[in-house]
């Protein structure tokens, strides 16, 4: 190819790419702006929030309430310092509609603070930061997942009054999601009669658990709450079963100390009770059928992240249909997501007034490389959303 | 806290910053021996723990086996790694020196993403070394650290005979203080050191294999570990083996005990004992004057 044809091949391809551009503006798609991690350790579950939304924009023929989708996709890089200028990214350079994310809690503070102050919506489909539904809550800020208080506050209830517990200790890393997740717990040990006698901490995202192990082996309690997540979680599970504490104290946590990570934890998390809005092994027809779509249009298997991707699109979908597809009415659309009860694999959930599900938290017990299903820990719990004036 | 828990709490610590010397040594030998601020160091950590991921089913409970053929893959990559990209760097700035580095880190990253993904994976403990032994009446304690420990132990012994006690050794610090001169005495010092970068990325890699049953292999393992390391040497004195390992011992204790009796401080523990070495000795402890 001469230069000269490549120039005119680069001019043809760039006016290609204006023509499509000036096109999208005028068929009146919605723009979705999916702002999620797709680089670094959460890209898995960023992949698996997006295949959720696309697979329940895909089962109603690629619209919600009869308007198109089209997506604009960044990467977050799970980076709180970058959060605010990618959101603006979508907000400003994009003009989207609605945002979906993220999996990061300091990103999804950032993005909540720029809906806040645009008035674009933003469904966040992962982050548990109980702030987004707490003193940061907004008429357009929705939640499709969980707050951090939830699961965590359910264990707590189950370990003091299921198991009988009555001295705990807790272990986290020294961050926002650690200390809300052992608060949680807390709370829900102690109103049931149990006692947390030592808090644990470690900086996030040191992994050398050794030296707090011994301080539990000192102290004996009944059982131990620990919140982790990702290659932290793994290396835990695995030093206090090296530990030999395993035998003797019971480890508790939430789903996401065993969730995703059962390959690598392998002997050392069998028998573990977390707890979590989605386990496996619901056999409800609801989820088999998600299941199985899943399984079928992405070759994989969904974990809660599929599922929770699924129901922001959900959600969306519900405000849309109200409104005839016209997102601008924001008062309708807020209102019909308020009072919708979305018919989520993990079972049918409503909004709390701060935008939160109000959702079943189950108990799951590790067997082989599931989280199956034991019993509903706690029906229908809401998330207290301290701090929320809406 | 009784005596019991306090001496397991002091097993903890040797056995972490034994381990840490392990890595930091590598660093030692490339940054403060040759010049090279070799930020990648960390990335042959990572190497080494998903070697080991790679390995461990090909080897079975043959464990010393596997560190053996790791670390001859470690040091022939090593080699050729030297030979590829940093035997340009010794002559040039430390911001050239840190963007290829730095260029480096984000290569192996995205090569491990392409190759294993971003899974975390665990590692067996060899059948031999499973299992744990009693403490007192404190808490039993994994056989796999203590062989760790002892691991390191013998290999910092084995470094320290070499760079202080042999002919080799002798070149290197030599090389050290002054190229061109022992270049006019007939020695190769481009092999010399390709061989040195060699066994520094071997060292690195062989403390992520050992690493690997203990703390899971994951993305991101390399740059946490990064860090500490050049703090380490920072407060061991720039290019003394002796230096890293009393820092590396240092730094065990600050971090186990900062961890277990001030929680909220853990953090910067290890930053506030570099303030005060290098208030106290600016060169750092085992470190040459200027």
């Amino acid at each position: 190819m001469t230069i000269r044809t490549a120039r005119l091949a680069l001019t043809a391809i760039a006016f290609a790419a204006l023509a499509s551009a000036a096109s999208a503006q005028g068929t009146g798609k919605l723009k979705v702006g999916l702002m999620l991690p797709y680089s670094g350790t959460y890209t898995a579950l960023g992949v698996a929030i997006e295949n959720g939304f696309k697979l329940y924009v895909e089962e109603h023929g690629g619209k919600l309430a009869g308007r198109e989708i089209e997506y604009f996709k960044v990467d977050d890089e799970s980076d709180p310092a970058k959060a605010t200028d990618n959101v603006n990214k979508l907000i400003k350079r994009d003009n989207v509609d609605v945002i979906v994310g993220t999996v990061h809690s300091g990103v999804a503070m950032a993005m909540a603070k720029a809906a806040k102050e645009s008035g674009t919506v933003l469904i966040v489909p992962n982050a548990g930061a109980d702030a987004v539904t707490g003193p940061m809550c907004a008429p357009n800020i929705f939640r499709s997942s969980f707050s951090n208080w939830q699961p965590a506050f359910a264990m707590g209830e189950v370990a003091a009054k299921q198991q009988g517990k009555k001295k705990a200790m807790t272990i986290t890393w020294k961050y926002a999601a650690g200390d809300e997740s052992v608060n949680g717990f807390k709370e829900g040990f102690e109103k049931n009669g149990g006692k947390v006698e030592k808090q644990l901490t470690l900086p996030f995202p040191n992994v050398e658990f050794q030296a707090l192990l011994t301080e539990i082996a000192a102290a004996k309690p009944d059982a131990v709450y620990a919140f982790f997540a990702g290659g932290g979680a793994v290396k835990f599970v695995k030093d206090y079963q090296a530990a030999g504490l395993n035998k003797t104290i019971p480890l508790y946590g939430p789903g996401f100390l065993t969730d995703g990570t059962l390959d690598a934890q392998g002997e050392a998390a069998q028998g573990m009770l977390t707890t979590l809005h989605y386990a496996d092994g619901l056999n409800t027809a609801r989820d088999n059928a998600f299941r199985v779509g899943y399984a079928k249009a992405f070759k994989l298997q969904p974990d809660v992240y599929a599922v929770q991707g699924y129901d922001a699109a959900q959600m969306l979908g519900v405000g849309l249909a109200a409104t005839k597809g016209d997102i601008g009415k924001k008062a309708e659309f807020t209102a019909a997501i308020e009072k919708a009860k979305i018919d989520s694999p993990r079972g049918t959930f409503t909004m709390s007034k701060s935008h939160n599900p109000v959702q079943d938290i189950y108990l799951r017990k590790v067997e082989g490389k599931e989280n199956k299903l034991v019993s509903t820990a706690i029906k229908g719990l809401a998330d207290p959303a301290r701090g929320c004036r809406m | 806290m009784d005596f019991g828990t306090f001496l397991v709490q002091c097993l903890n610590s040797v056995q972490y910053g034994l381990l840490l010397f392990l890595v930091a040594s590598g660093l030692t030998l490339i940054f403060g021996i040759m010049g090279v601020i070799n930020l990648a160091h960390g990335s042959f950590y990572m190497i080494g723990a998903y070697m080991a991921f790679a390995l461990a089913p090909l080897f079975g409970d043959q464990f010393l086996l596997m560190l053996g053929a790791g670390v001859v893959l470690a040091a022939v990559f090593g080699y050729l790694l030297e030979w590829a990209f940093f035997s340009y760097l010794y002559q040039r700035d430390h911001l050239q020196q840190v963007l290829m580095t730095y260029g480096l880190i984000l290569v192996f990253e995205e090569l491990r993403s392409i190759l294993v993904g971003n899974d975390v994976h665990g590692v067996k403990v060899p059948a031999w070394l499973d299992g744990s032994f009693a403490l007192g009446n404190v808490m039993s304690y994994p056989w796999y650290r203590l062989f760790a420990s002892a691991a390191c132990i013998v290999l910092a012994a084995g470094l320290y005979w070499v760079v202080n006690r042999t002919r080799l050794g002798m070149m290197i610090r030599a090389g050290a203080s002054n190229r061109d001169m022992v270049r006019g005495l007939g020695i190769d010092v481009k092999r010399l050191y390709r061989i040195v970068f060699a066994a520094g990325v071997a060292l690195a890699a062989l403390a992520g294999m050992i690493a690997a049953p203990m703390s899971s292999v994951y993305p991101n393992m390399g740059a946490s570990v990064l860090i500490i390391c050049f703090v380490l040497v920072v407060i061991g004195g720039i290019g003394s083996i002796t230096g890293a390992l009393l820092a590396s011992l240092l730094v065990g204790f600050v971090d186990t005990f900062g961890k277990v009796f001030f929680a909220d401080l853990a953090g910067i523990g290890i930053y506030l004992l570099m303030a005060i070495v290098l208030i106290w000795k600016p060169e750092g402890l085992m470190g040459r004057r200027p």
